[in-house]
């Protein structure tokens, strides 16, 4: 038997490469650190461009439980992207806080490599231990900045609520596996025709079972609780991390097992969806409101992005599956460029993430109050950003699904969030003090890391054809 | 009485609700990953049963060998946060670690 | 007719550069540099204006494409730009009287450090609002839409060292998103609709082909829906309020934005959408009627400011309740041509007070003005011919304009007596308070303080200027729409190709539209009188006190105030106070700010739910996988 290496050719290119930094990290001076940025960067370029190469393939591997197809690329794609922005923006900030560099980006890049999996795989237990590659190194990331008491209170809270959720859905898919006799997802979707009566009760259990483990995942409220306080003990860097690539491969696990393999099932979950997408968006907007912190107004917002983002679970379909795509494109180049602001005004020991540390910061810093507003107001839905185009698709894909009453309520929650959102833009515009004559970071990396986000921000909003079309090819591949 | 599915998966379901109520209940870290652990081998249970008995293939045994791997990994870093925690908080009384909220 | 013009995207894009030009590099500029820069960039974009204009041949439609924006079968959206009547119109006005009021702003911010950051604002607001007059889909005019928004809370809270400018800034940006929110569903029903016919567009021209298709209810909702949105932006009844505060930006902003231009954009967008609320007879009641009702009562509260600028904020408010009701009795040319000539005379008058401001120092209490036509000659007689327009003097742009609307809101098929009733009453009032106000300002003995009045001069070049093309405007450009016993209209048959044609008004009583004429020179005429009576004839007075004797004078003016006191005065300025000091800020300002502190306070209260301890959040785990449980074996 012939086993088919290459679905496997990006992902071993990304964990060859966490272990040539662990490797070489043992051997260098700590003033050579800046290679190992060098190595992850490449490395990570070469799994995507391996990807690119791969890109219209479409095939398995070991029995088809790993899948190659434009889904799966696509997702590798923002994974690889998100890491090395990742990887650009915390360059400054591990050095300031003498968090071990070669192993932080080792351990971004091996939860990349769980990411790919999840995205890729095409059985419950494959999915699962990707699953788990991601999470452990996300928790050890978490709290890298052993200094710091907030950073391990939150690695503990996220380890504890992590593992927990990790119980639910492992039990969830041990009743699949004994309704359907299999946990690959064909095998599973062709089971659930046949198996009507007998193992009926069982298998939703078990679906449902994922399903709370997935929505933990996705920081859906009430799984949601650990969002601010994780988000906001991490490094920011990892904050940012996990807001966007964690938060995406829970997405492309959910678009593949339930609006795909067992969309049969749909009406089944519209409901509880449904009402975890309404409290979800409204929880994470009006709590967001009374913040004094940035950093957890974003940890906040990202609660009410997910909801967003549920939104177009719940409408399903192609336009549903588009939507979440390009939205999820969409909100990883304002989320990943609002949280490296927050790292660049970082001085020292010293997080400067209140509201007031923005005072005035449009004047003295303008390309970081430039990149603030765009950022903001993309967030908040703001014509011709990309937050607008991802949101107008949203709500489409609802309106289409005939779901008229989430697009009105996402809208609503939408017109709430300007509240805090505007508030940033005012502290920086309107309000004098704070960042007056504070050092602000060289930081070429992270402004580089910015001005990505920057571009992408607007790009996607001005010219949003292309993306979408890449985004409606991708889920389409699933079939 | 033969021995037959449902009781091993009774079994599991009383070990996941221990496993529950101990993670739920306990102040002690350590005792919430031992909670932990209850459900994840409380799910092993289920594995190995619904492999024996209904699926005619012996995948759910190697899952569980999966599992067992994977709850040392978890293990291992659950033990390394709590020792941080308690270095730097002097505690590991997990409802005692509360500066992070609102 | 569709004729590709490639001029067309330079219109808002020079403005555009000159924005970026000055927010990148105009830190190292000379101020004064960026002004001219800013001046310039609506200049080359006015001359381009008015090629669209001149070339544009009878209903005919300039197009430019620039890309594809959203392709997603069945849906697309292009990124291009579209020009007919009715935008060269709106054009005309965007760039014309936005470059008068740039130069304007050369000598009135002149000496202010933020000169840079200001025409930077005022460059990128001229190019949302060009953006969105030169849409051709409702994707695209809700960019223009939601940009000039954000330009005007940012130029609203320009002066941003004063707390007050920050808070009405936010007041306007909020009560806008409220507007905002309806509009947004209004297009998300409307692509609903259109596509459950199978037609996903959101197109203009083919909006206007697929139109029959909609089912009756469902254009009801959607075109209420946007003017919902309308309302908003254009400070209608009940989302007027934001505007009155928004007077705390520079004045020239005050002019531009929330006179001239921004504010006319609801009724631009119901012009552009006529098709649509054509189909509506219910929503085009509702318009009406909200018209009429804001112009009416936004005039009473006019009367009783004593702020120059709030006078005028509340007079704007007022007119375009006009163009509202205009356009609620399906008079749309009506509307487009009524905003046309209150760009000019209300441009000018705010213009002028920016002019009397900056010559006072920033004072704005016209009970602290008085008398200053002799230190102000070119302001006065400007403003004097502007408030000559506005109260419709025979002859000017407001007097043609206006008497379209009240003979439309008489005599169309969905117009009314009550309608055209509290239309005219609105005349009077318009009369009594705008001439209340030149002679309070300019007449009667001068109140200015000691130190100020010592420092009273004429305003620049710069200024008075643009202010009296402003009046040779407000005169002259209601020519172009006179009755039909007159030499007729160019300005209606011009617009027909875009608004289609109008139902005849009903021609059973000849001669009528001349004796409503009548009626509303007469109504005017009274309220320039009262308002000369009242506050004029102080002027007077100290002409007759040189004439005629100190007794007569005192038993005349005792007899004469006591009647006006009791029988006018008294009730008529309690009521106008009342709206405006009760009804207004307390009542719906009590509304909105109610609304936004019951949110902050729920937010406040919910977010101790966080409560820090980890296993709580485990609880609510189990107790969120609970109640889907719950769900899963109850169904």
């Amino acid at each position: 038997m012939e086993t088919n290496l290459a679905p496997l050719l990006p992902s071993a290119e990304v964990v060859l490469t966490a272990l040539s930094v662990l490797l070489l990290d043992l051997f260098i001076r700590k003033d050579e650190k800046g290679l190992l940025v060098w190595i992850s960067l490449i490395g990570l370029a070469l799994a995507g461009g391996m990807a690119l190469f791969l890109w219209g393939s479409h095939e398995g591997a070991f029995q088809d439980s790993i899948l190659l197809d434009d889904f799966a690329l696509f997702f590798t794609e923002l994974f690889l992207g998100a890491a090395a922005i990742t990887i650009l923006s915390s360059v400054h900030y591990v050095r300031e806080t003498n968090i071990h560099e070669g192993e932080f980006y080792a351990l971004v890049l091996l939860s990349t490599f769980g990411m790919i999996l999840m995205a890729a795989a095409n059985d419950l237990i494959l999915f699962f231990l990707g699953l788990e590659t991601m999470s452990i190194g996300v928790y050890i990331l978490t709290g890298m900045w052993r200094e710091r008491s907030q950073a391990s209170e939150a690695a503990m809270k996220y380890f504890l609520i992590g593992a927990f959720a990790t119980g639910f859905l492992l039990y969830g898919i041990a009743l699949i596996y004994g309704a359907a006799g299999s946990t690959h997802l064909g095998r599973i979707a062709s089971a659930l025709g046949q198996t009507k009566s007998h193992g009926s009760i069982i298998l939703s259990a078990g679906v449902f079972l994922l399903f709370v483990g997935l929505a933990f995942k996705v920081a859906a409220v009430p799984f949601h609780f650990w969002v601010p306080d994780v988000y906001d003990g991490a490094p920011t860097p990892v904050s940012a991390f996990m807001a966007v690539a964690v938060k995406a491969a829970a997405f492309a696990g959910w678009a593949r097992i339930f609006l795909y393999q067992l969309s049969p099932l749909q009406s089944e979950w519209t409901l509880p969806l449904k009402a975890l997408a309404i409290l979800t968006m409204t929880v994470g907007n009006l709590l967001a409101i009374s913040q004094s912190s940035v950093k957890r107004m974003l940890a906040y917002s990202s609660i009410a992005h997910a909801g967003y983002l549920l939104i177009a679970l719940v409408a399903g379909g192609e336009s549903g599956g588009q939507a979440l795509l390009f939205y999820l494109l969409s909100y990883a180049a304002m989320t990943f460029g609002a949280f490296g602001v927050l790292i660049a005004l970082k001085e020292g020991e010293n997080d400067h993430e209140a509201y007031s540390d923005f005072a005035g910061l449009g004047f003295k810093r303008p390309f970081l109050g430039m990149a603030m507003s765009l950022f903001m107001l993309s967030l908040a839905g703001f014509p011709p950003l990309a937050g607008f185009t991802g949101k107008f698709y949203l709500f489409r894909s609802a309106v289409v699904a005939g779901h008229i009453d989430l697009a009105i309520i996402g809208a609503l929650n939408s017109l709430l969030s300007v509240v805090y959102y505007l508030r940033v833009i005012v502290m920086m515009y309107m309000e004098e003090g704070g960042a007056e004559g504070k050092p602000f970071a060289r930081a070429p990396y992270l402004y580089l890391a910015i001005a990505i986000a920057v571009l992408g921000t607007v790009y996607l909003g001005v010219l949003p054809a292309p993306a979408l079309d890449l985004s409606r090819i991708s889920f389409i591949s699933l079939h | 009485m033969a021995i037959g599915l449902t009781h091993y998966l009774v079994l599991g379901a009383i070990l996941f609700s221990l496993g529950l109520y101990t993670v739920l209940t306990r102040r002690n870290a350590i005792s919430v990953l031992m909670g932990v652990e209850l459900i994840l081998n409380s799910a092993n249970i289920n594995y190995v049963a619904f492999s024996h008995f209904s699926s005619g293939n012996v995948d759910g045994q190697i899952y569980a060998i999966f599992v067992i791997m994977l709850a040392a990994a978890e293990a291992a870093v659950g033990l390394a946060i709590v020792l941080a925690i308690f270095q730097l908080f002097h505690t590991i009384d997990v409802g005692a670690v509360e500066t992070l909220k609102e | 007719m569709m004729e590709q013009f490639g001029l067309l995207r330079f219109i808002p894009l020079i403005p555009l550069a000159g924005a970026a030009l000055n927010i990148l590099f105009g830190a190292r500029l000379r101020p004064q540099f960026a002004g001219f820069l800013a001046c310039g960039a609506v200049a080359l974009s006015f001359l381009v204006s008015l090629a669209v204009f001149w070339l544009l041949p009878a209903s005919g439609v300039f197009r430019d494409v620039l890309f594809i924006w959203i392709d997603s079968e069945p849906f697309k959206a292009q990124l291009s730009f579209q020009a007919d009547a009715l935008t060269a119109v709106m054009l005309l006005v965007i760039t014309g009287i936005g470059l008068l009021i740039h130069v304007y702003s050369l000598g009135y911010m002149g000496d202010d450090e933020g000169m840079t950051r200001y025409f930077a604002y005022l460059n990128l607001f001229v190019f949302f609002m060009s953006l969105l007059v030169l849409a051709d889909n409702l994707l695209l005019l809700f960019v223009g839409w939601e940009g000039v928004g954000l330009c005007s809370y940012l130029l609203i809270g320009f002066w941003y060292e004063d707390h007050t400018n920050t808070i009405a800034g936010n007041k306007a940006f909020i009560v806008n998103r409220i507007g905002d929110f309806g509009f947004l569903l209004g297009v998300l029903l409307l692509f609903w609709e259109m596509g459950r016919q199978g037609v996903w567009t959101l197109n203009f021209s083919e909006l206007e082909r697929a139109a029959h298709l909609l089912r009756p209810e469902s254009v009801t909702l959607i075109t209420l829906l946007f003017f919902a949105g309308a309302t908003g932006k254009s400070a209608q009844i009940p989302l007027y309020v934001w505007l009155p505060d928004a007077m705390q930006g520079p004045t020239p902003v005050s002019a531009l934005i929330h006179a001239a231009t921004m504010v006319t954009a609801g009724v631009y967008m119901t012009a552009r959408l006529h098709f649509l609320f054509s189909l509506a007879p219910a929503t085009l009641a509702v318009i009406a009627t909200i018209g009429a009702l804001t112009a009416f009562f936004a005039a009473t509260i006019a009367v009783a400011q004593n702020d120059i600028k709030r006078v005028l904020a509340y007079s704007t408010v007022s007119q375009l309740g006009y163009m509202f009701l205009a356009a609620g009795v399906g008079a749309f040319s009506a509307a487009i041509f009524h905003l046309f000539t209150h760009a000019f005379f209300k441009a000018c008058l705010f213009l002028g007070s920016g002019s009397v401001i900056h010559a006072l120092g920033g004072e704005q209490d016209m009970r602290k003005m008085g008398g200053l036509r002799r230190y102000l000659p070119t302001t006065y007689w400007t403003y004097l011919v502007a408030a000559l327009v506005i109260s419709g003097a025979p002859l000017t742009a407001g007097f043609f304009s206006k008497d379209q609307i009240l003979w439309q809101a008489y005599a169309s098929p969905n117009g009314s007596t009550q309608l055209w009733l509290l239309a005219w009453l609105t005349a009077g009032l318009t009369a009594f308070y705008m001439f209340r106000q030149l002679f309070m300002v300019f007449h009667g003995a001068c109140r200015v303080a000691e130190p100020a009045k010592a420092r009273l001069h004429e305003s620049p070049a710069a200024m008075t200027v643009p202010l009296v093309l402003l009046a040779l405007g407000s005169i002259f450009a209601g020519w172009l729409g006179t009755p039909d016993f007159m030499w007729g209209s160019v300005w209606d048959p011009w617009l027909q190709s875009v608004l289609g044609v109008q139902e005849a008004v009903d021609d059973a009583a000849p001669g009528g539209e001349l004796f409503l004429m009548a009626l509303t020179l007469g109504i005017a005429a009274l309220g320039f009188l009262l308002a000369f009576l009242l506050y004029g004839r102080e002027s007077r007075v100290a002409e007759r006190i040189a004439a005629t004797t100190i007794y007569r004078w005192l038993a005349h003016k005792y007899y004469v105030d006591e009647i006006y006191d009791c029988v006018f005065v008294r009730p008529f300025t309690a009521c106008a106070r009342w709206l405006a000091q009760i009804f207004d800020p307390g009542f719906i300002d009590g509304f909105v700010n109610g609304v936004a502190s019951t949110i902050r306070a729920g937010s406040l209260s919910w977010r101790r739910i966080q409560s820090g301890d980890v296993q709580h959040y485990l609880f609510a785990f189990l107790a969120g996988t609970l109640l889907i449980f719950a769900y899963l074996l109850g169904r």
